[in-house]
């Protein structure tokens, strides 16, 4: 039965798979019969039925390596001796990783913003036209792909190659550039431009998703709203201004705070295209090098709590705002 | 990991019916474009700039595309844009390359994306199914309180619970072991849970507003009739929110397609999915873009397949706020 653990072939796996999800859907259903079975029973006993495996694989997977975590970033790196907020001081003091501390800060206030006004100005522009749905299928496309496979893409598109007679560039924009009478750049090498490139990778895939729930916003803005503003002599950026971001200014706010958030969290791309060289390295990044590659437990730690810190904010001002919005209502 | 509920009603607009009975009065689509034309920014200028962000857009993922049909050759000597003036020699090779080659061969970690993928969204999905209709429906002690608690879960990033939860699957005498009695780490089985219980909190939360929004007189009328909590939730809920389910479905199915670092720090070589070996790969072989071209599109095909078979659902499920970053 070593195949149950260590699967070899493909049909194996698939085997495998099959098994998994049976064994799950039996016990789950074994749960659910037996809490239905007998008449008169407590509602609590039947609630532990729904809620308890959830419940269990949340405390199991989230909420106790949580507070392993928080604990462990008091230790110092194999977890031996307390140090107190050193790792703390460390990841806020020396200059290498308030760089990487700069670095995130330009990705978290980059990438949302310019996502945002590129998803909404596209929203705006192609609104009831005649090609709305293929223009944007077209930009909406990258959100399905990986991080990693966007990472690919656009490392082609940043391909160097020598600048020597004999020797074509094959990444486009060099090639631009060179069409330009530019010499071509290594884009992903000069700082501290080339984290100016790899945030153009995540504004390419979240400008879908910020032009898709914008342009349903804007879609709701009720017409006799549009129309009266029109007859009181509103027209183009003052229509703009003064109709369309009011009246979408909850799902602006949406839209910047969910990418942010994803943005804080997203290692891919630093790791697939300069693998955190080159003064590109961010928090999530750093996180996973020390941990893994440091072996620096206690730093790593400390790490994954800032990050975590980081991402407080951002939800309160989220909630905080979503209760102002249901206020109006 | 997850990312934020969206106050619904800012973006209850369906993206694909523009002329739907919404408002009082229905203007007829000549009206509508008439304002629409009126409240636009200049013409000229706007149809521009759409132009410029669409083939921004485009391209880089063309030029990559056509990059995997050329031969190696053609690749290291010139542009993919070349092939548009007559250098026009079109192959295969780099696929057959990537998929069966003899360092690397993409089928296997396909095969393992798959295998990973399928139980990793049906688990999870069918849980929070479970636990968003007690939270919504059943009354127990302690369940406002369990409900936030699960809630406030969406905040915490993977990484804080990566390394711990790691070195328990490891540990001989972790919790792991103790109830399975097998090291199973690296394994599918620990990539598996490992998903399934980080995409818990946000599929919970989600599911639980699509079952509130149901009437309560449907509810109550079956437990009138005599019908327990089992019986109600697989014959009155259940069917109403299959489409909220194939949203969250397509979401979560991309989600850990696409993820990299559970894949990375859960399995095992053997059992890595595509995504780690295609990041390997250009971390290992990063000139060779006959190879990691044609590496990304197989990574690319299967999300991109279901996201446009699936357009409608994936609009609508990001709408009601399932996204994860």
């Amino acid at each position: 039965m070593t195949w149950l653990l260590e699967p070899d072939t493909t049909t194996e796996k698939l085997l495998l798979m099959v098994v998994a999800v049976a064994l799950f859907v039996a016990v789950m259903g074994l749960i659910l019969f037996l809490v239905d079975r007998p008449k008169r029973i407590p509602a609590w006993v039947v609630a532990l039925g729904f809620v308890g495996v959830p419940l269990l694989f949340l405390a199991y997977g989230l909420l106790r390596p949580g507070l392993i975590t928080l604990w462990q970033s008091f230790f110092n790196r194999n977890g031996t001796e307390f140090i107190g907020f050193d790792n703390y001081v460390t990841a806020f003091t020396q200059s290498q990783f308030q760089h990487v501390l700069v670095v995130t800060a330009a990705w978290v206030i980059l990438a949302p913003l310019l996502s945002a006004v590129i998803g909404l100005a596209y929203a705006v522009l192609v609104d009831r036209t005649r090609f709305e749905k293929l223009a944007k299928a077209l930009v909406f496309v990258p959100m399905a792909i990986s991080m990693v496979g966007a990472s690919i893409i656009w490392k082609f598109v940043y391909e160097f190659r020598p600048d020597q007679p004999g020797i074509e560039q094959i990444g486009l924009a060099n090639q631009v550039l060179v069409w330009i009478g530019l010499p071509p750049q290594q884009f992903l090498i000069g700082q501290p431009w080339n984290t100016w490139f790899l945030i153009v990778v995540m504004i390419w895939i979240q400008t879908g998703f910020a032009m898709t729930v914008l342009s349903a916003a804007i879609k709701a803005i009720p017409d006799d709203i549009v129309e009266a503003a029109r007859l009181d002599g509103l027209h183009g950026m003052g229509m703009f201004r003064y109709i369309t971001v009011p009246s979408i200014r909850p799902a602006l706010v949406v839209v910047l705070t969910t990418i942010a958030m994803g943005t804080l969290k997203a290692f891919d791309i630093v790791r697939t295209m300069t693998g955190g060289q080159f003064g590109t390295q961010v928090v999530a990044n750093e996180f996973y090098t020390q941990a893994f590659r440091q072996g620096n437990q206690g730093l790593a730690a400390a790490l994954a709590v800032v990050l975590f810190i980081l991402v407080i904010p951002i939800i309160a001002y989220n909630v905080r705002q979503m209760r102002k919005s249901e206020e109006i209502r | 990991m997850t990312t934020t509920p969206t106050p619904g009603q800012a973006v209850t607009g369906e993206l694909t019916e523009q002329d739907g009975p919404r408002t009082p009065r229905k203007l007829s689509r000549m009206e509508k474009r008439a304002i629409a034309t009126k409240g636009k920014l200049s013409s000229p200028w706007a149809s521009g700039i759409a132009i410029v962000i669409a083939i921004l857009w485009t391209i880089p993922s063309l030029g990559l595309l056509v990059t995997s049909f050329r031969p190696e050759a053609d690749i290291r000597r010139s542009g993919w844009w070349t092939i548009f003036t007559g250098n026009a020699e079109l192959t295969m090779d780099n696929y057959n390359e990537a998929l069966y080659g003899n360092s690397n061969d993409l089928a296997t970690f396909f095969v393992n994306s798959f295998v990973i993928t399928i139980p990793a969204v049906l688990i999870p999905i069918s849980l929070s199914l479970l636990a968003a209709y007690a939270f919504a429906w059943i009354k127990f002690p302690g369940r406002n309180f369990l409900f936030v608690a699960v809630f406030s879960l969406q905040v915490v990033p993977l990484q804080v619970a990566l390394v711990p939860l790691l070195s328990d699957y490891v540990e001989s005498n972790g919790f792991f072991n103790a109830v399975f009695g097998a090291d199973m780490s690296g394994s599918y089985w620990t990539v598996w849970l490992s998903h399934s219980i980080f995409a818990l909190p946000l599929a919970i939360f989600l599911l639980h507003n699509f079952m509130k929004d149901i009437p309560a007189s449907l509810v109550e009328a079956a437990r009138v009739d005599g019908a327990g909590h089992v019986k109600i939730f697989f014959r009155v809920l259940f069917p109403l929110l299959v489409p909220a389910i194939a949203s969250f479905g397509i979401f979560q199915f991309l989600w850990v397609w696409n993820d990299l670092l559970v894949g990375l720090t859960f399995a095992d070589p053997s059992y890595r999915p595509l995504t780690v070996a295609v990041a390997e790969m250009a971390g290992t072989r990063g000139g060779d873009w006959y190879l990691l071209s044609a590496g990304a599109f197989i990574s690319m095909i299967v999300p991109l397949i279901v996201f446009i078979a699936l357009q409608r659902y994936f609009v609508r499920g990001m709408l009601a706020g399932a996204v994860k970053g």
